[in-house]
């Protein structure tokens, strides 16, 4: 599903260029459960950034599904971005002037799906994530779980390949952090590759694989088995 | 681009955020406000002077004895003198550039001077031929004007005023052929005078009574003499020339000093038209002036707040760019809200400045003639809607434009 080669990414500051990512190879097949984690600064914001096609790379290859995703347009990339992918993102990121079904009919808007069918195919979303009742509320009368489930409604509604987390539960506390997981725990269990950035031990332990970066590079990778992580050495030589 | 789904995103935006949509809106609808009443008072201005005008001869002088200031051909200066009946022929003879031409005698509005039974009023006395209603227009609401036939035969009839209809017969009654009293002497009405001027010589046209000339000079005495005197020149000839020719002949006629100012009186109303015009040409550049600049303002605060706006969106662009919107979809709802916005609040704008000048001119139709029938045209609120609306679009693509050079993951991480 998803795989790189030897991504680099420097953020040009006024002062030094920044190195964040320092040639990175990853693979992560169809359906599987990926928790990044690191310290901040190690650059999983970034690499989920560039995997969400929200951020471009210096060097390096991404294929996405087959496709390189490599000097896109603006078009090419927003149709990417709407087809296959789900961001689910700390801060919620809802629309604040839209109510909950709006919010989550809103990709496929950009789909050019008819206002009536989206808003059907949005309220059977809602309806998954245990939100019926609030399909018509402005999402500042929203708790914050039932924010973040209805952003991941959001996410799911296109069907998209991968669903890209960014700190999902960073914003909850440990009950609703623990909710909002059983949900995207229950998403990858229908099959959906599902990665998550987190810096919540509880949080990567619900997932199937940790990939735990350090200063830009893959510093070492655990697997799940038999519901505990083992720790692997890194697999890839990395080129400094 | 006029699918309904579209036009519904937009109208959810704009109804969403209504305190900033009703900011936006408000700069149009003011710029367009001030604008429509400016020009509808500037049009207003003009055609109430033009109405002044209108129906008088433009083309026309006129002439009337004074005292002379110079001796000349051994009379003393200060000599009074009049023209005469027999400058008339003269005058027609050399002067051929002369369209029209008919003397005025005057007789004063003496207290009560004209009566019909219990009814009387107080009104200006004017003998005229019937070329002076072809200088000075009058519509006709009963009758007709004074003719040739009246002048060879010095018919005892008269034209009397609107006002004066009104004041000495029933409304709605014919007065023609009713015998009136003007100055202890009976006069036939036949026909009602209403003025088509602002404009009038000695007196307003409603409260005049106009004999035949030579009736007048016989019945009340006055021998051969002229008191004024108003003249046309054919088309094509400024009237100045007629003007010096007739002042010309006059003097000549009565043996006055050529170079004697004073002597003769004498006014060229196309020299007053003139002025007229000169400024009714400044009125209309001085509101598409200050018209422009207004319309100009509100473009600048539609692209201010368009900026303010989309600066304040980032984030939401952001969000609706990771969700798949493409820049030419974030361009195009940027571009159409503001341009549904500023279609809305200008209209708004037209429709209630016209509702304002409509009123104000229904206030003032009785009372000032110099502020006529407050209105804009049609193609001009259009016109003006259309120029707003362009440059509103265009102020709106730049920030647009730019918020499109943000990276969608800086636009969703700005707090």
């Amino acid at each position: 599903m998803i795989h790189i080669r030897q991504l680099h990414k420097s953020y040009h500051t006024e002062a030094l260029p920044l190195h964040v990512l320092k040639g990175i190879s990853l693979d992560i097949e169809a359906g599987e459960y990926v928790a990044v984690t690191g310290a901040s600064g190690s650059g999983k914001s970034t690499l989920l950034n560039i995997l969400g096609i929200l951020d471009t790379y210096d060097a390096g290859d991404y294929h996405l599904n087959g496709t390189l995703i490599k000097n896109l347009s603006e078009r090419q990339a927003a149709g990417y971005r709407n087809e296959m992918i789900g961001f689910v993102f700390q801060s919620f990121n809802l629309i604040n002037f839209k109510n909950a079904l709006e919010n989550v009919a809103l990709p496929l808007y950009y789909k050019k799906v008819s206002r009536k069918k989206r808003n059907i195919i949005a309220m059977e979303h809602l309806d998954k994530m245990g939100l019926k009742d609030w399909a018509h509320h402005m999402p500042n009368e929203l708790s914050g779980g039932q924010k973040q489930r209805v952003a991941i409604a959001r996410a799911m509604i296109s069907n998209p390949k991968v669903i890209l987390a960014d700190e999902p539960t960073g914003a909850l506390d440990s009950k609703t952090t623990e909710e909002v997981m059983e949900v995207l725990t229950s998403l990858n269990r229908e099959g959906i590759t599902t990665i998550i950035v987190t810096h919540e031990k509880s949080v990567s332990d619900a997932t199937n694989r940790i990939i735990h970066l350090k200063d830009g590079m893959i510093e070492y990778e655990t697997r799940k088995n038999n519901g505990v992580h083992d720790t692997i050495q890194p697999v890839h030589n990395q080129s400094v | 681009m006029f699918d309904i789904d579209r036009w519904q995103e937009i109208w959810i935006t704009i109804t969403h955020n209504k305190s900033r949509s009703v900011l936006t809106a408000f700069g149009v609808f003011w710029g367009m406000l001030m604008l429509v009443l400016m020009v509808g008072a500037g049009n207003a201005l003009s055609k109430g002077i033009s109405s002044q005008i209108e129906g008088f001869a433009t083309n026309s002088c006129f002439f009337a004895s004074e005292r002379t200031t110079l001796p000349y051909k051994g009379f003393r200066k200060g000599r009074r003198w009049d023209m005469t009946n027999s400058d008339l022929p003269v005058i027609r003879e050399k002067v051929k550039e002369l369209q029209y031409i008919s003397p005025v005698l005057f007789a004063g509005g003496n207290d009560k001077n004209v009566v019909r039974g219990e009814k009387n009023g107080s009104y200006l006395v004017k003998g005229c031929y019937p070329e002076y209603d072809l200088i000075e227009k009058s519509k006709m609401l009963y009758g007709r004007y004074v003719n040739d036939i009246d002048i060879a035969e010095k018919r005892k009839v008269c034209v009397i005023g609107e006002r004066i209809y009104e004041v000495l017969f029933q409304k709605g009654e014919d007065p023609t052929g009713k015998q009136i009293r003007v100055n202890g002497i009976y006069f036939q009405v036949i026909g009602v005078a209403r003025s088509t001027s602002g404009v009038s010589i000695g007196g307003q046209t409603a409260e005049t009574v106009v004999l035949p000339f030579s009736t007048m000079q016989q019945a009340f005495n006055q021998g051969n003499i002229i008191h004024f005197l108003a003249a046309t020149a054919k088309d094509e000839v400024p009237v100045k020339v007629v003007q010096d020719k007739i002042s010309e002949v006059l003097k000549q006629q009565h043996q006055i000093a050529p170079d004697d100012k004073e002597a003769l009186f004498t006014m060229n109303i196309e020299e007053q038209f003139k002025m007229f015009n000169y400024l009714g040409i400044g009125i209309a550049a001085l509101i598409w002036i200050v018209g422009l600049g207004t319309l100009f303002a509100g473009a600048i605060g539609v692209s201010n707040i368009m900026l303010v706006t989309v600066r304040e969106r980032t984030r939401e662009i952001g969000i609706r760019r990771a969700l798949g919107a493409t820049p030419r979809d974030i361009i195009g709802q940027i571009l159409s809200e503001s341009i549904v916005l500023t279609l809305l609040a200008g209209l708004t704008g037209i429709v209630v400045g016209v509702g304002l000048l409509r009123a104000t001119g229904i206030v003032l139709s009785q009372g000032d003639q110099f502020f006529k029938d407050p209105q804009i045209s049609f193609g001009m609120a259009v016109g003006s809607l259309f120029i707003l609306l362009v440059i509103g679009t265009f102020a709106g693509y730049l920030p647009a434009q730019r918020a499109m050079t943000i990276k969608p993951v800086e636009a969703i991480a700005e707090e």
